[in-house]
């Protein structure tokens, strides 16, 4: 059982990862992030039996963090949105030296 | 009380009752208070002239009545000097009365206290200290009295004076103080001050360049003294008088190496401040400040130091024959050398300046011989009688100055050539400035006659033991210099007031006596030029008449006056007289002989002396009214030997070019070649590879979320892959 959730674990994350890399579209990427996290979350879950209830918890925080993040990246992407009328990220490169 | 004074430190066991300073730090304080009340006025008057010059105005000083910046420090600057005068003249009455045998030593705080090393901050008074502290709080009164009329319209009044006090702060520190280190403090300070007063007219490049030159000059100086210091630390682990100068006779040996390095390194330090070969240079620029400064500090007092600090530290010059020796060829070589420049300058003040670099020489050469309380004795009269010719050439200037200005005539007021038949403008000026040259020609019985024929005499007294030969030279050479003395002096009298006036005639209607406040001073010291030398008259002319046949009650009063100072390194040189044989055979006094090396007596020289110095006097009179001179501006350029001693002997161009322009060149070479080549150029090598190795790494910075994505992304699997392989 608890290899099978290690391997979703696992599938979720390069997944997640993949989607950042390759897509340029803000909001996709911000999906993917998420999809990263929950991935994280899962084998946190599915470790705690073997390893103690401490994992669990830190899921809860994982989560709490992510919806704050949702939030704030929400608002910079709508905001960003308002300015250059999209949101591809090839577009932004201000922050640099 | 001549008598009881002469034996009580033969006998001191009885001791008499004990001397108790009054005051003594207030002595000191007085003129520091002085200074910082001064200072403050001076500071007032600058933000004042500075609001005046914002507002587009000029600082008029002689419309609507002087500020109270320029009224309070005429009574500030004279008046702390009155009172300290004043309770150093209740101390000496005090010590006069005792039997003094050791100094008293007052000790206020640990100055510092390091490991073995301690220094109190304590004033010493004795008997030479007592001596040096009337002539510095007596004399600096007069001449700050003078400065009242004499700066008067000076827009730095205030600031003057405030220098000037802290000038008398630091001397009598240098003076009062009981250990080297304390010493050191006032030796530092009068430099300071000295500096500060040569320049204070600092907006001229050439006079703020001539304090310079003082400072560094006497640096070198100031090295040789430390130096002495840290070699007497090492041998006695403490710089107090009391103690250095008491163990002084047992610690060191004779004639030893380290007694001898000691003393040259002093005489380094004492040649600096007190303008001796090979430092002197500084001493006639030093003219460049005010004339009462001149007066002051370049005359009478400061420049006095190292001849007091020879005389202190005695017992070690008298273990050293060659630290004397060498003292005394330094003094009598400055003697000779600088008459001989002043034979033929035509700055009043360049001659003065020049006549005392002599005098100091001779001063050299009378604590060198071991007459010690003759070259105390030529400090005081000399201090008395060169105070009162620099204040009476300033006298001159300032009245020159009025007539110049009045008729805007670019002229040089200090030139004598401009000058001429001033006695008929400034007859009182005329009769206290030749009153002062007849007492430092040595003219009997003007004080400088006793002073100075007492150090030649002595000079050739000395002609005995070690180095006889030398002293035999020596005391020629100080007879042929005092023939100067009388000559240079006489010309610069005759040129500048006798003769017909060379000012002009719409210039000379503007020459006039100077005021109650500069008359006053020049006739304190006239009368303490006349009488001066009465408190010491040698014991072999007393009782005849140049003696006044013993009517006198002082006679030789300084000298037993300094005996408890002087009595143990007189020992020193008697004993070691004695043990090596010299003496024997001959009749001496303290290891002097009765009779001069060609024979003849005190008496038959200082006779022969005199007269011959009358008789240089009067034949200069008589010569130099012959010349036919004209101003400055039509007077041809001097030519061949006379032009070499006018050029100074072009010392310092010697100097410049051995000593300057080597130290330039190499500075250069630093300055060009090692700073701006290598050390600069390695600094900027390094920064600019810091620069391109930010230029390459900012390439890295795309501003690009997705570059730095993948960047992370594959950091994390360079970290995982290598915690993989190696786990």
């Amino acid at each position: 059982m608890l290899s099978q959730a290690l391997v979703l674990s696992a599938v979720l994350f390069v997944i997640g990862t993949f989607g950042v890399l390759v897509r340029r579209n803000a909001i996709i990427m911000f999906l993917c992030i998420e999809l990263q996290l929950n991935a994280v979350n899962l084998s946190l879950v599915a470790l705690s039996r073997a390893v103690g209830i401490d994992g669990q918890v830190f899921v809860f925080f994982v989560m709490t963090v992510a919806a704050a993040e949702a939030a704030v990246g929400l608002a910079i992407i709508i905001s960003i949105f308002r300015h250059y009328e999209t949101v591809n990220v090839d577009s932004f490169n201000l922050l640099k030296w | 009380m001549s008598a009881s004074l002469g034996m009580f430190w033969l006998d001191g066991a009885e001791s008499a009752a004990a001397f108790d300073p009054v005051l003594p730090g207030l002595i000191v304080l007085l003129p520091l208070l002085g200074f910082l009340a001064n200072g403050w006025l001076a500071l007032r008057h600058a933000e004042r002239s500075a609001d005046a010059v914002r507002r587009g105005e000029e600082l008029d000083l002689d419309t609507g009545g002087r500020p109270s910046t320029h009224t309070l420090p005429s009574l500030i600057g004279p008046g702390v000097l009155l009172a300290s005068f004043a309770l150093v003249v209740v101390n000496f009455v005090r010590m006069s009365a005792v039997e003094l045998h050791d100094p008293v030593v007052v000790r206020y705080w640990t100055w510092m206290a390091t490991g073995t090393f301690t220094v109190d901050a304590a004033l010493q008074f004795d008997q030479l200290s007592m001596i040096m502290m009337l002539v510095v709080t007596g004399v600096g009164f007069l001449i700050h009295v003078f400065s009242v009329g004499y700066m008067k319209d000076d827009p730095g009044y205030p600031r003057y004076f405030a220098y000037l006090n802290l000038f008398v702060f630091f001397m009598l520190v240098l003076v009062t103080g009981a250990s080297f280190p304390v010493m050191f403090v006032g030796w530092e300070g009068v430099g300071l001050c000295s500096y500060l007063l040569i320049g204070f007219w600092f907006g001229d490049r050439e006079k703020s360049d001539a304090g310079k030159k003082a400072f560094i000059v006497n640096r070198i100086g100031d090295f040789g003294f430390l130096v002495a210091l840290f070699i007497l630390f090492i041998n006695f682990q403490t710089l107090d008088f009391v103690t250095v100068f008491g163990e002084a006779p047992e610690a060191l040996t004779y004639g030893g190496g380290v007694v001898t390095a000691i003393t040259l390194f002093l005489l380094l330090g004492a040649a600096g401040k007190s303008a001796q070969i090979p430092l002197y240079v500084w001493l006639p620029d030093a003219m460049a400040g005010p004339t009462p400064v001149s007066a002051l500090i370049h005359a009478a007092t400061m420049v006095t130091a190292g001849v007091y600090m020879v005389a202190r530290a005695s017992v070690l010059f008298a273990l050293s024959p060659v630290g004397s020796v060498t003292v005394a060829g330094v003094g009598v070589a400055t003697a000779l050398f600088a008459a001989t420049i002043a034979l033929t300058q035509t700055d009043i003040k360049k001659v003065l300046a020049y006549s005392t670099v002599s005098q100091l020489g001779y001063m050299f050469l009378g604590v060198g011989v071991g007459a010690y309380a003759a070259g105390v004795f030529h400090l005081m009269t000399h201090a008395f009688f060169k105070a009162l010719l620099f204040l009476g050439s300033g006298a001159v200037i300032h009245s020159m100055h009025h007539a110049l200005h009045h008729t805007h005539n670019p002229a040089d007021a200090q030139d004598m050539r401009n000058m001429g038949g001033m006695r008929r403008f400034m007859p009182f000026t005329a009769l206290a400035m030749w009153i002062a040259t007849l007492a430092i020609a040595g003219i009997w019985p003007f004080a400088g006659f006793f002073s100075k024929d007492e150090i030649i005499w002595y000079a050739g007294a000395a002609a005995v033991g070690p180095y006889a030969g030398l002293y035999t030279v020596y005391w020629v050479l100080a007879l042929a210099a005092a023939m100067l003395t009388a000559f240079y002096m006489t010309r610069m009298m005759v040129m500048t007031f006798h003769g017909a006036n060379r000012t002009g005639d719409e210039e000379s209607k503007h020459l006039h006596e100077a005021p109650w406040t500069m008359t006053v001073p020049l006739g304190v010291l006239a009368v303490l030029s006349m009488f001066g030398g009465w408190i010491n008259v040698p014991e072999a002319i007393r009782e005849s008449f140049l003696g006044l046949g013993g009517a006198l009650p002082m006679s030789e009063w300084l000298h037993h006056w300094l005996e408890p100072i002087t009595h143990a390194a007189t020992q020193v040189r008697e004993e070691a007289l004695l043990a090596a044989g010299a003496l024997a055979g001959q009749e001496h006094d303290y290891g002097f002989l009765h009779h001069a090396p060609f024979g003849g007596g005190e008496l038959t020289w200082a006779l022969v002396s005199t007269v011959a110095a009358a008789v240089v006097v009067a034949g200069t009179v008589l010569w130099v009214r012959g010349w036919s001179l004209a101003p400055a501006s039509e007077s041809p350029e001097p030519t061949g030997f006379r032009k070499v001693l006018y050029d100074k002997w072009y010392v310092d161009e010697l100097y410049d070019r051995i000593i300057v322009q080597p130290l330039l060149a190499v500075s250069r070479f630093f300055w060009r070649f090692i700073d701006q080549v290598i050390i600069d150029g390695f600094v900027n090598v390094v920064g600019g590879g810091a620069r391109a190795v930010g230029w390459f790494v900012s390439l890295f910075q795309t501003g690009s979320v997705n570059t730095y994505a993948f960047v992370i992304t594959l950091g994390v699997l360079a970290i995982l892959g290598a915690v993989v392989a190696g786990g």
